[in-house]
Parts: C-alpha cells; structure tokens; sequence
C-alpha cells in the first residue's frame, strides 16, 4: 500500500475532479435541454441568452445547495459513526435532524414569519431546533459520569428522535390543511431554495463547521476504537468527542434547515467511499465530503428528469436508493 | 520512574472505593504484575498509572512530576497501555492500527513519514506480527489481534508499557506466545511494564516483582518468590493451594486444592 501521503494526494485529487465534472453537468441536465457552448457564449447578452439563464439562475443555485447539503450530511455521517462506534450511525441518530425538523413544523403550523438578515423564519427554527437537540442529548449522555456515554448518547438519541417525531404529528394534526400540506412537503426534503440567499445563509455555518472536523480525522480513527484506547495513545477524548459533536451536528443543522431532511446521504456514502479508500478518516472525511455533494448533485438530477409531469423532492430519491442500501449492509455485516 | 501515593477510585461518592489507599514504586526495567480477582481494581489501578483515568484521591508521578500536570499527548510518547481487548468497528488493516501508535508524535495535521512506518515495521517485526501487516485486523485471531495491539503501543515508543491482563481470553498456545513476548520486550528492548492478571502462573513464570489486590487494598507487594505463599493466594482467592517450584520451568507454579469459605 502506498504511504498515506501518495494515497491522501491521489483521493482529494480523485474526488475533487467528480465533483467539479458535477457541478458543471448538474446544471445541463434538466426538462430543457440547453447546451454548455451557449451558456458560455459570450456574444450573446445575459439577458437574450435563455440558456445561461436557465443553467445561472434556475439551476445553479440548486445544484450548489445540494453540493452544501450532500457534503455537509456525508462529512456529518462520518463523524457520526467514529463517534458513536457504530457503522450505522447517521446525522438523524441523535435526534439533530429531527429537532430540526419539529423547529420548522413549528415556524410553518404557527405562522412565525421574520427574518433575520435575509434568512426566513422556517431555516432559522430549523436550526434552533437542531441545537436544542444537540443540547438536550450532550446533556443527558455528560449527566451521569464524568466524560460522554457513548451508549446514552446513541439511546437519548433514538429515543429523542422518535419523540420529536411523536411533537411534529401532534403538531401537523393541530395545523389547518394547507400547512399540513406545506409541512409534508417540507418533510419530504427538496433542494428547490429558489435562489443563492439561503445557501449564502447556509455557507458560513458549514465553513465553521468543517473547519472544526478538520482538526479530528486522526482522533476519529482511535476513538473508533474506544475512548480508554484512544486517551492511552495520546487523544484528549472529552475535547475531541465535544468538537466532534458540534462540527457534525451544526453541519447538519445547517443541511436541513436549507433543504429539509434528506435522508441516507450520511450512511451511503461514507460506506461507498470506504469501499475505495478504505478506513482511514483522513481519507474518508474529506472524500466523503466531497462524494455528499456530487452524489446529492446527482440524485437531485434525477429528481428533476425521471418524473416527466415534475420534480421529485430529492429526499424520496435518496431515501429510495438509501433504503435498500443499508439493507444490504446489515446483511453483509 | 511511576510512584502511587495513597491513590484511591470510586466511581460515585458514595459507592464503596474501587481501589483503596494504593502506593507503589516502579523501577526502571521492572516487569510487575498486579494480581487479584475479578472485581479487584487492577484495571482502574492499571488505567490511573497510565494517566487515563484521575485518581480521586492521592497521587500519581511519573519522572517525580504528578500525572496531572503531563499533557495526554506528551504522557502518551513515554507511556503505552494495552487494553484488555480492542474491537475496531471499522476495516482497518493491520498496518493502519500500529500506525495509530505513532499519534503522539505527530503534530495535528501531520502525516507519518518513512521514519514512522520503519519504526511500526520493527513493532511489527518484534512481536512477530510482520506477515499479516496488509489483512484486515477485524479478521485475526485473539492472540494475533493482543500482539498487534501490543505492536501499537511499541510504535507510541514508550518506556513504560502497561498491559490489562494480557492473555485473558487467549489459548494456552497464544498464552505462551504473549508470555514469550513480553518476557523477550522487557529483556531485549527494556521496557518497563506492568501488567494485570489473574493468572497466577503467568504472574510467576512472568514477573519479577508481584502486587496482590483484594478488594482495591494492596494485601502483599514484593518479590515473587516472597510474595507469592499458600497464604497469599488463599487470602486473595479463598482457595487453598500448593505453591512450589517447578522442577523444570525453575519459576513457583500454583496448583489449586481446595475452595475454603
């Protein structure tokens, strides 16, 4: 095997040219077809040039949400699962992406309409409700000994989880019919954002934090194997389990408040990126990272084109391929 | 070069003391072994001298400087523990794991270099583990997977290794294999160790100086040869033995007689 060096070089090299042939083709493809020679164009003015303005302005802003989005629940995932221990772990295991989820039945049910330096009311309960999330589970797994209980964590999570579920159909059945239908929608996941502010919005909050992962894929690597094991060969455990947690948990926070939640993107791809750089989290964040968001640019393509009266929501795309996917993981196992 | 001082656990306050007022010395170049029952504290004892777990109260030195004042990272580049068993949830190869070893060393986004893969061969090399460095570690048997863990704590370098009852769910085979080893790692590499067990007979064949625990209080610490009594392991175990040496292994071996209540 080569040194890690070689291999590290070889997979963000890899990786990064999928996503930028992505980012380019995810725009082309849609119900109209146009052509990347005239989108480029330059003769022809912006506004006479229905291509560019279909790539530009209908297109491109929902191909860099699910970019955004797909990195930041691939990247979560991966944190996810060295935290917890567990292959199977996703970003909606500890409840974040439900608390998310409840913040913006809320702000749809009751009518809380503001906005805070251009972002909407729905976003902003979205993410309040995936930091109290967080907050709650960190609480509960710290109360009873001193550093974190995995295994409380990984239960409070689940059973937050189906209690935020349990609130968001109270709250759907206090609703009228409209908003039910609004929140059924929003529940199902779509990348459709409209325009660049919410992913602007979005962008600063997933910069932080990736930039708190990026500090932890070593530390990742020994706690996956236990957190005695881990402190023995020189990891401060506590302080990396707590960044851990906030980076993967205000990455997902941030994914859902923009798009809702789409499921399976953290479970499928970080195993799909094993699978070619093996188990090396210095590999697999930031190659899953990067798979998230091209993988996400992909289903979203397929959202938009495989349904010839109109556009899937992505998240019951992901959920279909995703479903079945991590059927067949346990089963391998 | 590791000095206990009145070192007490417990997990809750009010809960009854995990380990109990221990004090100890470790000389460089020892091989120790901390022997007790299950339930005894030797896996909390073994986890404070290694720095991962504050004793509640008493302390701990290393180099005559108190545990808490070492940084994790810097305790880590002199002191090496081997848990009692390691599950890697992920495929990591063989490689991957003794490289592991080397995180203290490295500075956070550093990478591992030709020196850091030499040293995690000789790892390799000295616990004779070499040939499955490339195969999945989720894949060896126990005592493959105990050698490689032991492999991974040789590449932190440390002086000190400290090993949670090393051979406890190994064959007779693999017992010996980690018995050899150690005995070859202390010998040939000088490496401090001390190790957990409840093996009275890997404890004799093994160790040089032997601390008995009852109940998180230190019953007898001393030489083998004089610690190790039909009086002790009664009082350790409730059970009465023979203790005596064997012709032709030359250590104390153990033969268990009778349950006493």
């Amino acid at each position: 095997m080569p040194p890690i060096r070689t291999r590290l070089a070889l997979t963000l090299t890899g990786f990064s040219a999928l996503l930028a042939v992505a980012l380019v083709a995810g725009p082309l493809i849609g119900s109209t077809h146009i052509s990347l020679g005239r989108v480029f164009d330059r003769s022809i003015a912006f506004a006479d040039n229905t291509d560019a303005q279909i790539f530009f302005v209908a297109r491109l802003p929902r191909v860099l949400a699910a970019a955004l989005v797909g990195a930041s629940l691939a990247a979560a995932g991966v944190v996810f699962q060295a935290l917890l221990r567990n292959p199977l772990a996703t970003p909606d295991t500890l409840g974040v992406s439900s608390g998310a989820a409840l913040g913006a039945m809320l702000a749809i049910t009751f009518h809380v309409d503001f906005a805070v330096a251009g972002v909407a009311s729905i976003p902003l309960a979205s993410f309040a409700g995936s930091v109290g999330a967080l907050g709650i589970v960190y609480a509960l797994a710290s109360a009873r000994r001193r550093g974190l209980s995995t295994i409380v964590l990984l239960l409070a999570g689940v059973t937050m989880t189906a209690f935020f579920q349990a609130l968001i159909l109270f709250t759907q059945y206090l609703a009228d019919f409209a908003d039910t239908f609004r929140t059924v929608r929003w529940l199902m996941g779509t990348l459709d954002v409209g325009s660049f502010a919410p992913i602007l919005a979005a962008l600063p909050i997933v910069l932080v934090a990736f930039a708190m992962l990026a500090t932890l894929p070593r530390s990742l690597d020994l706690i996956s194997l236990g957190a005695d094991a881990a402190a023995a060969r020189g990891v401060n455990v506590l302080a990396a389990e707590r960044l851990a947690l906030a980076g993967a948990s205000l990455a997902t926070g941030a994914a859902v408040s923009l798009a809702g939640p789409v499921g399976f993107i953290g479970l499928v791809v970080p195993h799909l990126v094993r699978l070619v750089v093996g188990s090396d989290h210095r590999l697999v964040l930031p190659a899953s990272a990067l798979f998230g968001a091209a993988f996400l640019i992909a289903c979203d393509a397929v959202a938009r084109t495989v349904w010839s009266s109109g556009e899937l929501p992505v998240g019951i795309v992901t959920a279909l391929i995703g479903g079945p996917f991590f059927l067949w993981l346990l089963v391998r196992k | 070069m590791l000095r206990a001082d009145r070192v007490s656990f417990g997990y809750r306050a009010a809960a009854p003391l995990v380990v109990d007022e221990v004090s100890l010395a470790i000389a460089p170049g020892e091989l120790v072994g901390i022997l007790g029952p299950n339930g005894s504290g030797k896996t909390t004892l073994l986890k404070m001298l290694g720095g991962t777990l504050t004793p509640s109260a008493g302390e701990i030195q290393f180099e005559r400087r108190p545990l808490r004042d070492w940084s994790r990272r810097e305790l880590a580049r002199r002191i090496a523990l081997v848990p009692q068993e390691t599950h890697a949830p992920f495929d990591f190869t063989v490689l991957d794991i003794v490289l592991m070893g080397r995180f203290p060393h490295l500075g956070t986004f550093a990478l591992e270099g030709p020196a850091d893969l030499a040293i995690a061969r000789q790892a390799l090399a000295s616990t004779g583990t070499s040939a499955f460095e490339a195969r999945p570690f989720a894949t060896l048997s126990g005592g493959e997977k105990q050698r490689v863990v032991i492999a991974s704590a040789l590449a932190q370098s440390p002086e000190l290794l400290l090993l949670d009852e090393p051979t406890a769910s190994l064959d007779l085979g693999h017992q010996l294999d980690v018995q050899l080893l150690l005995a070859a790692l202390n010998r040939d590499r000088r490496v401090t160790m001390v190790l957990s067990t409840h093996d009275l007979n890997l404890a004799a064949a093994l160790c040089r100086h032997l601390i008995l625990l009852r109940d998180g209080r230190v019953i007898a610490q001393g030489p083998t040869e004089a610690v190790l009594t039909p009086e002790t392991v009664r009082a350790l175990y409730g059970v009465d033995a023979d203790v005596h040496r064997h012709p032709i292994a030359g250590h104390l071996t153990v033969t268990p007689l009778a349950r006493v209540r």
